[in-house]
């Protein structure tokens, strides 16, 4: 065991050496300037063979990323907030062309008003790029979802891109001990990346072909079947990576769930706040549960519903505004989720952190008491909640 | 245009890969036309400015007058519009 103290940024960094990463293309922004950063020294200390594309924007980071993946190349970049934003027509040819990229995201809450802050306003407005979502609780997590990412990412049934992402400045810029494993360990696990096809001038084959109404739709076919793949490639990988690291890793993680009435489910840095909480209120006897959800996309709704269906009351934790619908992203996703069921927990939606606002633990613990009066009377009282905002 | 006798996802390279070179032959544009050019023989002097203006090279040469490539025309019409002799009609493409 070897414990390094490093921030998430550094943590990031750290497994994308490991991970013998061929190109990375990518453009600084807060909170993710550090990732990237530090990589750079990485490749100018000569401590990596990986080819660092300096390049004058991130439309142009994902451009050259996708070029490079598709030579069969391994491929990573890393962005936040805005630069997301101005990606966001690279990221669907990202995932079109089955570009296996994996992408490092500080979440941080969008302009206007300008702010650098975390929250997940960047990464839930390109839910529907065909992205795999991974979101990471700590600098820990991220090292090794990071490492996990690349694996999933290019297994034979997925070939789709996924990101990793950390709460910008919480995990991003906050130091822990993160205990990382061996570069041999790493370089086993990962092995060297099997392309289906490469961009090779020595055998001519074409990619980003046009598609017309009598092709197109057949490709997005494909692209929802490779989600439903990452699903499972994600259960394999994790379990193949207990073996080197000791941890279960999975699609969520429950915490005090087996008799709980109330829960929480949320994404990211919040989960540990919110597992304290609980942790509390169990000591008060009140019957609290936490699901961290590790996989957004794709959303795993036979897991989610198997982890929270006994639950009376649910409050789902959004860290952005869905502007116009009906609940945040993740609430609109349990909601559908629970649709089916007969029985289904009653649900609220909490949104909260906008623009890196603190959340506290008290506030935490008004929910789950607010859940738990849900969970007594069957009735919502409040179908959105607005935490911490001023009236 | 369901075009049922295309192969389907299932069978379809991933990510709208081409894996041959010089496959563009394989595939038939023909099926983008809504008016198909008919070439009337007594007409047809042989001249051959349908076929240099043709931008699919779907004009076919013969002995004594031209045919078109049904698999790859088009429709576009710069035939009968540059045909000096009138000898090519656009006619509607049926179901």
């Amino acid at each position: 065991m070897t414990i390094v103290g490093m921030t998430g940024n550094e943590a990031v960094a750290y497994a994308v050496k490991q991970s013998k990463v061929d190109i990375v293309a990518a453009y600084p922004i807060t909170p993710q300037t550090i990732m990237v950063e530090r990589f750079s020294k990485y490749v100018a200390d000569g401590e990596v063979h990986t080819g660092y594309v300096c390049v004058e924007s991130e439309h142009s980071a994902m451009s050259a990323c996708i070029g490079a993946s598709l030579t069969g190349a391994r491929v990573f970049t890393a962005t936040a907030s805005q630069g997301l934003a101005l990606m966001h027509e690279m990221l669907y040819i990202a995932s079109g062309l089955r570009c296996p990229i994996v992408m490092g995201v500080a979440n941080r809450a969008l302009s206007a008003p300008l702010n650098i802050h975390g929250d997940h306003s960047d990464m839930m407005g390109s839910r529907d790029s065909g992205w795999v979502q991974i979101y990471a609780e700590n600098a820990q997590e991220a090292y090794d979802w990071t490492i996990m990412a690349f694996k999933i990412a290019e297994e034979r049934d997925v070939q789709l891109p996924v990101s990793v992402n950390l709460d910008g400045f919480i995990i991003t810029h906050c130091m822990e001990g993160v205990d990382v494993l061996e570069d041999e360990a790493v370089n086993r696990f990962l092995q060297t990346r099997k392309p289906l096809f490469t961009l090779d001038p020595e055998k001519p084959i074409t990619f980003g072909a046009m598609c017309l109404a009598d092709y197109y739709f057949e490709f997005k076919r494909q692209q929802v079947e490779a989600m439903q793949n990452a699903r499972r490639a994600l259960d394999r990988v994790c379990k193949e990576y207990k073996d080197i690291r000791g941890k279960n890793y999975g699609i969520l993680e429950t915490y005090e769930m087996e008799d709980a009435q109330a829960a929480i489910i949320c994404l990211g840095s919040t989960a540990g706040t919110a597992r304290e909480v609980a942790h509390e209120l169990r000591g008060q006897g009140k019957k609290v549960g936490v699901v961290k959800l590790w996989l957004y996309r794709p959303f795993p709704i036979e897991e989610v519903i198997s982890a929270l269906k006994d639950v009376k009351a649910l409050a789902v934790f959004d860290k952005a505004i869905s502007f116009g619908a009906p609940y945040g992203a993740l609430c609109s996703d349990m909601v559908s989720a629970f649709y089916a069921l007969r029985e289904s927990p009653k649900i609220f939606n909490v949104i909260f952190g906008l623009g890196g606002r603190d959340v506290q633990p008290s506030e935490i613990a008004f929910v789950f008491n607010e859940a738990l009066e849900t969970a007594k009377t069957g009735v919502v009282k409040e179908k959105t909640m607005f935490l911490g905002v001023r009236d | 245009m369901t075009s049922n006798h295309k192969p389907g996802w299932k069978s379809l390279p991933i990510g709208g890969v081409a894996p041959e070179a010089g496959s563009s032959l394989k595939y038939k544009t023909g099926d983008w036309r809504a008016f198909r050019p008919q070439v009337d023989k007594e007409k047809c002097v042989n001249c051959l400015i349908c076929w240099i203006y043709c931008p699919d090279s779907a004009i076919i040469r013969t002995e004594k007058w031209v045919e078109v490539n049904y698999d790859y025309c088009k429709g576009c019409g710069i035939c009968a519009n540059e045909c000096p002799k009138e000898a090519i009609k656009m006619v509607e493409e049926q179901e």
